[in-house]
């Protein structure tokens, strides 16, 4: 088999109007999803969103009260899960302790009626892609956490599934594997090309691996972007919050014009909606003193520092604005930074570049 | 100096500090051997009565045993019995453990406190409406019927055991199997029971010797040609003080030994 035959047999996913209720908790409501043939999708959100059972509903191990999923353009809705051909890996990985890591992996082949040699070619080629050679004959008791996770991830693909499904994989390994296996995993897929729906809650593990993220909530897609997009331009308050360290102000509305204070920030963006608005303050695109920045260009504000706190790499900076909204400020500590080492109480004015400025709807338009 | 005075063990209260619980165990274990310890030695008697220690010894009453066509006829009635409740019941008692553990359903702890009732329930209250109940069907003093009796006292052990082993089992293993292309019928049988095997033969095994130890039931609704070996034991104490009974009570204990220890033997595997 060779690669672009791999690449040809991805399928896209399209879902439509998914509703999936448990008493009267909406698990997922009125969820439309398209997922392209090859892409790594993450599914992002806070805990009880609904990630798990959105890929359970793909998987076909729950039945959605309504809506419509496609693989291709096959209606898979009422397809039973055996037959639905998608790898998973579970967060705990399920493998099989009655069997040796070779079995684990050679068991979809088996049941596939994958005759003996071949299945050992297979199962051989796996391992080195996971890099496990050599290990088919130990028992999965005699495997460290990492390894297990390969084991997993092998097993998931070794029949070659169109679509790769993962539920935290990666997260009972500890963080500097993690990291590695992050790394591993976004290779592997582009080695695959497989159509790979991936959850998780670590949103920094979302912005590494990602060709796109949807960000849930409550059972409802509330973004579904690339990464980048996702950071820079969050398209409501729920996004801007949970991605990435941010701060809102509120802000004011004046005719078509939004301000901070006496600042105007920008006009009112076009919605149909009518709402309120405020702007995001992401910490490592404020500057500290900038001297005499161009006002046209910049945003500045003036506040008294709260604290200032060394965090390695980059230092953190808490003020507390005129208005009264605490604001925190990071800046890498390998660059002198004037002013990011100010002492508690003293007066700091910080700016930040107007083409840096989110703004985005809150309150009451907000579904 | 003074073994008492070491401790149990390095981060433990001394052997002294525990004489307490070392002779409290002891006098457990005693009470609840001291009627096996009674009864072997009794079965070896050369009395015509049962009695203890016997003043001569013999293997009359094996022979006896052995010899009588009665004795012999209830065995096989028993083993009869118990065998078929033994498969009636681990199957069915696995399956609602199952079906109940993997439901999730709302009434699904309900149903499993209905099914284990049995073993809350006095027997003698089983027994006299079980009689009941089968004289309307035409039950009593058959086989089907002393199965079906026993079935019921041996599911909620089935259950419970099976339920114990599910509960340290992964589940997600059977999602995999299901995700990797087996139905739920193979992601059982290849997962699934492979990993319970040792509760299930236990379960089978408890449920055999419980159908084979059942008296009260077996009083109640079997009689003539489907007497168990049991009723007959508890007849031949009523009517005179037989001790054959005694030779028959060892072997009992001696099979159930043996079936213990080679369950534990298969689980060490
Ligand atoms: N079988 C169920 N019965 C009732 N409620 C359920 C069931 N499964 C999930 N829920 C509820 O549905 C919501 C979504 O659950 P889900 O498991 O999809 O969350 P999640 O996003 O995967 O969370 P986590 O990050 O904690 O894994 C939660 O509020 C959860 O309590
Ligand atoms: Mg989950």
């Amino acid at each position: 088999m060779n690669e672009s035959s791999i690449v040809d047999s991805a399928l896209p996913i399209s879902i439509r109007g998914l509703t999936k209720q448990y008493g009267q908790l909406y698990a997922l409501d009125t969820v439309d999803l398209d997922i392209k043939s090859g892409e790594f999708l993450t599914l992002l959100g806070p805990s009880g969103s609904g990630k798990t059972t959105l890929l359970m509903a793909i998987a076909g191990f729950n039945r959605p009260d309504a809506g419509s999923i496609r693989f291709g353009d096959k209606e898979m809705i009422l397809t039973p899960p055996h037959k639905r051909e998608v790898g998973m890996v579970f967060q705990s990985y399920a493998l099989f302790p009655h069997m040796s890591v070779a079995e684990n992996i050679a068991y979809p082949l088996k049941l596939r009626r994958v005759n003996k040699s071949e299945r050992r070619e297979r199962v051989n080629k796996a391992l080195d892609t996971v890099q496990l050679s050599g290990l088919g004959e130990r028992h999965i008791d005699q495997l460290s956490g990492g390894q297990r996770q390969r084991v997993a991830l092998a097993r998931a693909f070794v029949f070659e599934p169109r679509i790769l499904l993962m539920d935290e994989p990666l997260s009972a390994l500890d963080k500097k594997l993690r990291e590695r296996m992050q790394i591993e995993l976004k290779d592997l897929h582009r080695q695959l090309g497989v159509t790979t729906v991936y959850v998780t809650h670590d949103q920094r593990e979302a912005l590494t691996m990602s060709d796109r993220i949807a960000v849930i909530d409550n059972g409802q897609l509330m973004q579904v972007d690339a990464p980048q997009v996702i950071y820079n331009q969050p398209s409501n308050a729920f996004v801007a919050d949970f991605i990435g360290e941010s701060t809102m102000i509120p802000l004011k509305r004046t005719g078509n014009e939004l301000f901070v204070g006496d600042e105007r920030v920008s006009s009112v963006p076009d919605t149909p909606a009518e709402t309120d608005w405020s702007l995001v303050i992401r910490p490592e695109r404020l500057m500290v003193e900038p001297g005499t920045a161009d006002r046209d260009s910049t945003l500045f504000f003036n506040g008294t520092v709260k604290e200032s706190v060394f965090q390695g790499e980059t230092a953190l900076l808490l003020v507390v604005l005129d208005d009264g909204t605490e604001v925190s400020v990071r800046s890498s500590t390998g660059t002198a930074t004037p002013g990011i080492t100010a002492n508690p109480g003293s007066q700091v004015q910080l700016a930040i570049f107007r083409r840096d400025i989110i703004v985005v709807p809150t309150g009451n338009s907000q579904r | 100096m003074s073994w008492w005075r070491t401790p149990a063990s390095s981060t433990q209260v001394t052997h002294g500090g525990r004489l307490w619980l070392y002779v409290l165990a002891a006098i457990i274990m005693i009470l609840l051997i001291i009627p096996t310890f009674l009864v072997i030695p009794m079965s070896f008697s050369d009395s015509q009565y049962l009695e203890f220690p016997p003043e001569t010894w013999s293997l009359r009453w094996y022979n006896e045993y052995f010899g009588s066509r009665k004795w012999m006829r209830a065995t096989v009635v028993s083993l009869k019995i118990a065998t078929a409740t033994m498969m009636v019941a681990t199957i069915l008692g696995t399956m609602a453990a199952y079906a109940l553990f993997v439901s999730g359903h709302r009434l699904a702890k309900r149903i499993f406190m209905l099914l284990i009732t049995p073993m809350i329930v006095p027997v003698i209250l089983i027994a006299i409406g079980t009689f009941y109940a089968f004289g309307k069907f035409g039950l009593n003093n058959t086989l089907t019927g002393l199965v079906i009796a026993h079935t019921a006292l041996a599911t909620p052990l089935v259950m419970i055991v099976i339920t114990a082993a599910l509960r340290s089992y992964d589940l997600n293993q059977e999602r995999v199997a299901v995700s990797l292309g087996a139905t739920r019928i193979k992601a059982f049988f290849q997962i699934t029971l492979p990993q319970i095997k040792f509760s299930v033969v236990t379960a089978a095994l408890l449920s055999f010797l419980t159908s084979f130890d059942e008296v009260i039931v077996a009083i109640f609704v079997s009689g003539g040609s489907t007497a168990t070996l049991t009723k007959h034991m508890f007849s031949a104490l009523r009517d005179y003080i037989d001790p054959t009974i005694a030779a028959i009570s060892t072997i009992m204990v001696l099979v159930s030994t043996v079936l213990l220890l080679l369950t534990q033997a298969i689980g060490k595997k």
